[in-house]
């Protein structure tokens, strides 16, 4: 059972509280961009054997959306943190490189 | 290869089974091959199959980084239907379908495909509406399948609560010719029948890198060694996303689990397929006489091979309810696979940015009903370049708007 920290109601959800949201800090793209960057915005997904930051909303909670950072592949949580942000915290970065040193997601490392 | 047969069953009884020969080889990779497929699991050796049948290509290497048939080939449920909504997805399924009916006999391997039929519920008036319209859409396709009324949902399936207080049956889409088949043996089969070719299998044979030169494949780098090619392709299910990016593109697609589980052996009570897909549940017995059920997949990205319990839960709940004598049964297997998702829940069969490498994924929670029609079409992809069973589920699909809705048509459940 996954177990997330609600970073605005400060509650430990499991994920039955939850609702994923999929891939984090997506750019987007409307009319007049290019047919790259719109497919690329609407379709095309990040899907990383390792870390992955990810939406998710504490729907049976405070209702507040937020941000996670994991490892689909061992299914460890690195953090969780604010939805007002374009790019993860530095500190979320550094628990991460700690435990996977040399990591990057996108144009994160 | 000597042939299977009761012939040689008497033989071989009469000798105390002294003379059977290994099924497949266990080669060790050469230096070049004219075609390579990474991943042995259905898909991947249907497509050699079909490639060395079809078009006389057998110069062909088929790599596994576990085990043959280890992955989703050995993790799903084995339903075998083709009652899709849309005319590209009836074409490929229904040509699956029909090559699974005589699979035993070209292969010459027992598949136990058993055509026992496969029944979707309409639970709510929605979609019995919606089962209507795939009735109607599946007459105009070819494929046979016809709207019943509970009360021959009840004859067919006595077992099933057709009165349920939230959920009540009110009809169900049949498929009489759908079924299931024994899974791993479709995986053993193709391989036997590949290695007799002369295609070499190769187990234990991870792929670690796609080598390209100006913009096209050249080979593959695995862990026993660089192995040359002339086309690559890729029939990896959940690690596809890993897979396209050592080869340098992206893809609409995301890796979560799908699980299943398995009951404790009874007498036999269900002969046919049932699937709810309102509340999530399919269900049907196999011939140990376990049921084995699945249920919807988990919401977010995973490659763990396990899933969350609460889906299980859910999935059990659901299908109590339909079948009320299943609530005293003890629950034996509980297991997970890594399905890969696309937006339009349909497969990409394709050609790819990088030349002379094809792809074949995002089967999603349906890939096992679809393994013969796969590969004979996948297969002729990647022989002639384009093919009729193909080339509406190409990756470059999203972009252009074509989508192959089934995600609202299909349900959930496959």
């Amino acid at each position: 059972m996954l177990i997330l920290e609600c970073p605005y109601c400060g509650l430990h959800a499991d994920e039955t509280e939850l609702a994923p949201g999929g891939e984090a800090h997506l750019k987007r793209f409307g009319p007049g961009s290019s047919d790259d960057d719109f497919e690329g915005y609407l379709f095309m997904r990040e899907n990383p054997k390792g870390v992955h930051f990810e939406r998710w909303r504490h729907a049976n909670g405070c209702g507040k959306w937020f941000h996670a950072a994991r490892d689909t592949n061992t299914l460890e949580v690195f953090g969780t943190y604010s939805a007002q942000t374009t790019e993860p915290p530095q500190d979320i970065k550094d628990k991460i490189s700690a435990r996977r040193p040399g990591w990057t997601w996108r144009e994160f490392a | 290869m000597k042939r299977y047969s009761v012939f040689a069953v008497a033989r071989e009884a009469a000798r105390y089974h002294t003379g059977w020969e290994r099924a497949w080889k266990s080669p060790e990779p050469k230096k070049k091959y004219d075609v390579i497929i990474i991943g042995a699991g259905g898909h991947g050796l249907a497509t050699a199959y079909y490639l060395g049948k079809n078009f006389g290509i057998r110069n062909v290497a088929i790599l596994e980084k576990g085990w043959l048939g280890g992955g989703n080939t050995g993790r799903n449920t084995t339903i075998i239907r083709s009652n899709y909504l849309q005319d590209p997805s009836a074409a490929i399924y229904e040509k699956s379908r029909s090559l699974y009916e005589d699979l035993s006999q070209d292969l010459n391997y027992n598949i136990m495909f058993s055509p026992r039929g496969v029944m979707m519920l309409a639970q709510t008036e929605h979609e019995v509406r919606g089962y209507l319209r795939t009735a109607h859409a599946n007459a105009l396709q070819g494929v046979e399948t016809r709207f019943i009324k509970p009360d021959e949902v009840k004859k067919l399936v006595p077992i099933i609560n057709i009165d349920g207080p939230r959920y009540p049956v009110l009809g169900a889409l049949w498929q009489p010719r759908g079924g299931t088949a024994r899974h791993d043996a479709v995986a053993w089969g193709y391989a036997r029948a590949c290695s007799d070719m002369g295609m070499d299998v190769i187990q234990k044979c991870e792929v670690t890198g796609v080598r390209q030169e100006g913009g096209r494949v050249v080979g593959v780098d695995t862990n026993r060694g660089a192995i040359d090619c002339d086309k690559l392709g890729i029939v990896v299910a959940g690690h596809s996303g890993v897979l396209a990016e050592m080869a340098g593109f992206r893809l609409p697609i995301e890796s979560v689990a799908l699980q299943a589980l398995v009951s404790e052996p009874i007498k036999p009570c269900m002969d046919v397929v049932v699937m709810a897909n309102t509340v999530h549940g399919y269900m049907s017995q196999s011939d140990k006489g376990e049921m084995v059920i699945g249920g919807g997949a988990d919401g977010y990205n995973n490659y763990t091979q396990r899933g969350s319990f609460h889906h299980i839960e859910e999935t059990v709940r659901a299908l109590i309810e339909t079948f009320p004598m299943i609530s005293r049964l003890k629950m034996l297997r509980q297991w997970g696979g890594i399905v890969d998702m696309t937006g339009d829940r349909s497969p990409i069969l394709s050609k790819t940015p990088l030349e002379n490498c094809f792809i074949n994924c995002g089967w999603g929670t349906g890939g096992f009903k679809a393994i013969p029609g796969s590969g004979w079409g996948f297969a002729e992809l990647m022989a002639k370049g384009s093919s009729p069973l193909c080339d509406e589920f190409s990756m470059f699909r999203f972009r252009e708007g074509k989508f192959i809705d089934e995600s609202v048509a299909a349900g959930v459940a496959h």
